[in-house]
Parts: structure tokens; C-alpha cells; sequence
């Protein structure tokens, strides 16, 4: 694990100094020669299971920190690492183009796909572009008009979400972000080609959903979706901030519970110690999944993939009678 | 995100009562007294400033639909606390509260009804309970009202109040949003007519899914309409908000609604629409439907065809 953080999390700190330990008795042992073999072995070893052992036992409120994780891949660290060919399209041909959102037409394994997700920065610089991944209305019509685009061409869709929700601006209001969000859901839900969607960091409520409506929902490991961010939560129903770790853990927003109620379909494995530790790993098993979801949609014929949505969506929520 | 931490106190609830109480009643907009039976008559609109006052999804079913035509239907469908959801109450505890005061099973009435004797299929949200906010049975009975729309090839109207998705049902609540939207793709599919009427406050996911995706878009007057909450966004950005942000007005100014009407002349504006949209005679659409009765022809013929007007009332 050669990798440096910039950002470490309270739970992977002694992970992180055992790593540390172990490239120093590395670098001692090969500058005097003596021989520290059995003992790296061990630590190795005992690293092993520190790690699988901290991130077995996550919190929610430790989820949700991992998610937003600043190592973690982004949209364009995946779509880099799954397709042999991308060339990324822009605009929403109505007003402008946004960062925040990004899309384009690709190829993974032989196959064209066309692929939207939000977009963050890893920076402040990249963040002021990518406006920390909060897109306005233009990101929501441009995934929209690059979704109609792959209907036309008969291309699946991959949608990759990753937002701490849709952009809370004067603008974005003026330009309509619920109408652009209301669209997008009416819209997907009848596409008559496969959406693939993934959770692959932050889902936050309608910012995510805007992106997010499809025929089967995978979610990384060690990511959140729910109606709103632990924080928002707290606030309005606690009226305290520092309450967000208990909303997090009341909210039910990680993938096994999602995947309990409903919400999510599969859930996508992160590489030990989750997707921060190594991307190329964290990209192949998503590429796995994706290559495997195709295979199985690519078979069912369009007028039946939108019923089927429309019916997913159908049973969604809890109620008696 | 930096602009949560900013916040010292949490979001306060808003002012603004649903259909104040007491015989007495102050106008939250201009401050003038006004006596409760008058108001009453009035639609609970001020005589002074034309404030339109929240009122429940009854009173509005009475406003807008012809008299004693609404049958309220799916009354069995009620909320679970599926989650065992638990901040500063219990979620089930907050559900019959909310139940007790409000005596609705959640925050939704759906049935048919006439206006100006067109049938409709329509749902009403009612903002006193629990903020109008839209659950599971929300979003339930509104699909099953968009279900009866396509089935009877009926017009939907479905009037909002409401502050968004409910907290308390996280991602399910999110996925109500979802479940709407995709009904009404179903139902555009058909080509039957939906107006979305936005009230005050019609907000959140509820603004991000249906109440955005009429063929026609009403909203009554000075109504709060937009996406983020206005905290929220003034935090967010660090400046204060322009006047009239997020009202009806401004949403008109910027494309988003059709046409503001006054809470009085809204039956006779919906009658207006559904005749010209879907029940007008000469319809050259594919599907049949009934053909409004022959005193209502007369009286449309009759009625200027410009102007939004009350003058049938």
C-alpha cells in the first residue's frame, strides 16, 4: 500500500500508522541488510486484520464519512479506468454547461454505452468548478438530453451517482431545479433502453435521484442515499447539527439496509479498506458488475424494461391497509 | 459541507398556521382582524390583501370541486413506522398525534369528483399533517389516483401543499418521488390531461416530481413554490434573498407556471380547462369521453374565451 491520503479518518488512523510501521521496518531492514522477515510478515499480517476488522464494524455515521471520502474515486476516475474509448459531451443546449454533471459516449468491453454521473472535486479549484458536485438545473437537462440521445441510438445508460444533493442557489430556482429533477424521473422512467444505476459515493435526496431512476440500483459498499444528509436531518429534526452521527444511524441510508427496504438491488464490494485504498481495484469490480447487469438487460425488450421500471417503482414504500 | 456546520440553531418550524383558530383572526400578511365567519365565506382569503390563508385538503375539496361531488377514496391506506424512526418523538407517536389533529389517516385525500360537472380523478395533500409531507401513502394514493385516471380516462388534478418528502421514511419517502413520476409517464402515455394546482407551500421532492409535471400548472396567489428551502440556500450562498423569490409570481415570471388564479375563481378557471383540454365536443382526440351536458355547452359558448374570469360563479 504505496498509496498516501491527504484526508484521514479518525477509525483508519491506526491502520495508517501500522502501514507506517511496516514501510519503515521495510526501509530499515533493506538499508543495514539485517533480516526483519518474519517480523514484516507479521505485521503484515496483523494490517490485515486491523483493516478487515475496522471496516467490518463501520457506523453509519462512519459510512457516510468514507463516502465522501476526498481519495475516493470520482465519476471520471471510473469511467477513466472501465471504458476503452470515452469522449465526454457537454452542454444542455438550453442554457449552459455544468461541471457538476458530467457525460458521454463510451465503450466498455466491445459495448457502447453512454454514461452520465456527478462530478466532484478533489481540490478547492476543482471544487469551485465541479461546485462540489451539486449540479443545477443545465447538469440535470444535459444528463436528460444525453439520456434521450442514447434512446435514439439504442444505447444503455450507466448513471454513476456522487452528490451531497442538488445546488441550493437564487439561479438554480429560476432556472427551475425541480422541474429539471421532475423531468429527468418522468423521462427515465419510460427510456426505452437499460439504465444501469450506481451509487458510487454520496446520494443525496432529489440531487441524486435526478439521476438516478433505472432497472437495477447497485450501491458501493461504503456509500450513502437517503431523502436527505444526515446533517439536513439533524437540523430540522433534532435542531442540532452535531446530532448528524445519530441521524446517520436512524436514517437507515447505508447499502444493507437499502438493500432491505427495497431501495437498492445489489450491493457493489469495495476493496479491503474501501475504494480510497485503490482505485483500479475499486473500478474493476464495478466494471464486473456493470459488464454483468448489461448482459442481462441487453436481452429484455424495450417495451418490457419500461413496464418492469414503472412496476419496480410501483411497489416502492411501506403502508398498510 | 461547510454551510451545514454554519448553523447554530436548527430550521424553525414555519408561522403560518393552517386555517388559524379562534372567531377572531389576524391576516399573517397585513395584519388586519378579520372575523372568522367572514373569512370563512370568503374562501379564507383576506378582503384587504388578498392573502390566501393554508387551509385543508376539506376546504379546498370544497373550493374547487363542485358542491358534495368529492367521494373520497383508498381511506384504508395508512403510514407505517416501518423504520422505527426516532429523534426528538417517536415517528408513530408523530403519526397519531398528527392523525389525532388533523383526523386524516395521512397527508393526502384521494377520490373523484366533479368540477363544473367534469369528472376528475384528484388527490389533495393537506399541509397540517406533518407538513404536508409525502410518505409512502402519499405517494400511494396519488399513484393509485394517477391508476384511476387511466382506467376511467378521466382528467387528474392533484393540488400540493406540502414541504416535501417526509424525513421520518428517508429513501422510501425518496422513492415516492419516483413512483409519482413514473405513474405520470404512464398517464401522458394514454394522453389523458393532468393539472397540477400549487398552493402555498408546495415544496422540496413534492415540487420535484409531480406537482412539476402537469400539462398545466396553476398555482393560487403568493404561494411559496421552489426546490430548496430558503435557509438553506441563503446559507449557502451568504446574501440575502430578492423580494418575491420562490412566490407563484416568480415562478410565473420565469416559466414555470401557467397561470396564477385566485382561489375563488378556480373551479370556474379548472372548468374552463378541462372543457377546452378534454371535455369539449369537438375534440378531435382518439379516445371517447363524455361530452359535458347541454346547459354547461351552453353556457361556455356563451363565456369569453380570453381572460381568466369568475364570472360563472
Amino acid at each position: 500500500m504505496k498509496k498516501t491520503f491527504r484526508v484521514i479518518l479518525d477509525f483508519e488512523k491506526p491502520i495508517i500508522d501500522l502501514q507506517k510501521k511496516i514501510i519503515e521496518m521495510e526501509e530499515y531492514a533493506r538499508d543495514t541488510g539485517v533480516d526483519l522477515s518474519e517480523d514484516l510478515k507479521r505485521l503484515r499480517k496483523k494490517a490485515d486484520t486491523l483493516r478487515k476488522d475496522v471496516y467490518s464494524k463501520l457506523t453509519p455515521w462512519q459510512r457516510v464519512q468514507l463516502a465522501r471520502h476526498l481519495d475516493r474515486p470520482y465519476t471520471l476516475d471510473y469511467i477513466q479506468r472501465i471504458t476503452s474509448d470515452f469522449i465526454e459531451l457537454h452542454g444542455d443546449r438550453y442554457y449552459a454547461d455544468d461541471p457538476a454533471m458530467v457525460g458521454g459516449i463510451g465503450i466498455i468491453d466491445n459495448q457502447r454505452v453512454l454514461i452520465i454521473g456527478q462530478q466532484k472535486g478533489r481540490d478547492v479549484k476543482e471544487n469551485l468548478h465541479r461546485n462540489f458536485g451539486m449540479s443545477n438545473p443545465e447538469g440535470y437537462r444535459k444528463a436528460l438530453r444525453l439520456m434521450k440521445l442514447a434512446a435514439k441510438f439504442h444505447i444503455p445508460v450507466l448513471s454513476l451517482i456522487d452528490t451531497p444533493g442538488a445546488y441550493p442557489g437564487i439561479g438554480a430556482e429560476e432556472r427551475g431545479q425541480a422541474e429539471a429533477i421532475a423531468r429527468n424521473l418522468f423521462e427515465m422512467s419510460r427510456l426505452p433502453v437499460p439504465i444501469i444505476v450506481t451509487v458510487i459515493g454520496e446520494g443525496a435526496s432529489g440531487g441524486a435521484l435526478g439521476i438516478g431512476v433505472g432497472d437495477v440500483i447497485l450501491m458501493l459498499e461504503n456509500c450513502w442515499y437517503s431523502v436527505i444528509s444526515p446533517e439536513g436531518c439533524a437540523a430540522i429534526l433534532w435542531k442540532d447539527n452535531s446530532k448528524a452521527p445519530l441521524a446517520a444511524e436512524t436514517m437507515k441510508l447505508t447499502a444493507p439496509d437499502l438493500l432491505r427496504l427495497g431501495v437498492i438491488d445489489k450491493i457493489i464490494p469495495e476493496p479491503s479498506g474501501g475504494a480510497h485504498w485503490d482505485h483500479d481495484a475499486a473500478a474493476a469490480i464495478l466494471k464486473k458488475h456493470l459488464l454483468e447487469q448489461l448482459k442481462r438487460l441487453n436481452k429484455v425488450p424495450p417495451k418490457d424494461l419500461m413496464e418492469k421500471r414503472i412496476q419496480k417503482y410501483a411497489a416502492m414504500g411501506a403502508w398498510k391497509e | 459541507m461547510d454551510w451545514f456546520n454554519k448553523k447554530k440553531k436548527g430550521i424553525a418550524s414555519t408561522e403560518k398556521k393552517v386555517m388559524p383558530d379562534g372567531l377572531w383572526v389576524k391576516c399573517d400578511q397585513c395584519g388586519e382582524i378579520i372575523y372568522r365567519p367572514e373569512l370563512q365565506k370568503r374562501m379564507f382569503v383576506c378582503h384587504k390583501c388578498n392573502y390566501h390563508f393554508r387551509v385543508t385538503s376539506k376546504e379546498f375539496s370544497e373550493y374547487y370541486f363542485d358542491k358534495d361531488s368529492f367521494q373520497e377514496l383508498d381511506q384504508n391506506i395508512k403510514p407505517v413506522d416501518v423504520l422505527k424512526f426516532k429523534d426528538s418523538k417517536r415517528y408513530s407517536d408523530r403519526l397519531k398525534e398528527a392523525q389525532k389533529k388533523t383526523g386524516l389517516s395521512d397527508a393526502v385525500i384521494a377520490g373523484e369528483a366533479t368540477i363544473e360537472g367534469h369528472p376528475v380523478a384528484a388527490a389533495i395533500m393537506d399541509f397540517s399533517f406533518i407538513g404536508g409531507s409525502m410518505g409512502s401513502v402519499v405517494g400511494e394514493k396519488i399513484s393509485r389516483t394517477i391508476d384511476r385516471a387511466c382506467e376511467k380516462k378521466i382528467p387528474l388534478i392533484i393540488v400540493s401543499a406540502s414541504g416535501g418528502a417526509r424525513m421520518m421514511e428517508s429513501a422510501l419517502s425518496l422513492m415516492q418521488m419516483a413512483k409519482t413520476s413514473a405513474k405520470l409517464a404512464r398517464l401522458a402515455d394514454l394522453g389523458i390531461p393532468y393539472i397540477s394546482i400549487l398552493t402555498d407551500p408546495t415544496t422540496g421532492g413534492t415540487t420535484a416530481s409531480f406537482a412539476m409535471l402537469g400539462d398545466i400548472h396553476i398555482a393560487e396567489p403568493g404561494a411559496l413554490i421552489g426546490f430548496a428551502g430558503q435557509r438553506v440556500i441563503k446559507q449557502t450562498i451568504g446574501q440575502d434573498l430578492p423580494e418575491g423569490f420562490q412566490t407563484a409570481e416568480f415562478l410565473l415570471e420565469h416559466g414555470f407556471i401557467d397561470i396564477i388564479v385566485p382561489r375563488q375563481e378556480m373551479r370556474a378557471t379548472l372548468g374552463r380547462l378541462l372543457n377546452l383540454f378534454w371535455f369539449f365536443p369537438q375534440s378531435n382526440a382518439a379516445e371517447p369521453r363524455k361530452a359535458p351536458p347541454e346547459s354547461r355547452q351552453k353556457e361556455d359558448a356563451g363565456k369569453k374565451a380570453t381572460a381568466v374570469s369568475s364570472d360563472n360563479k
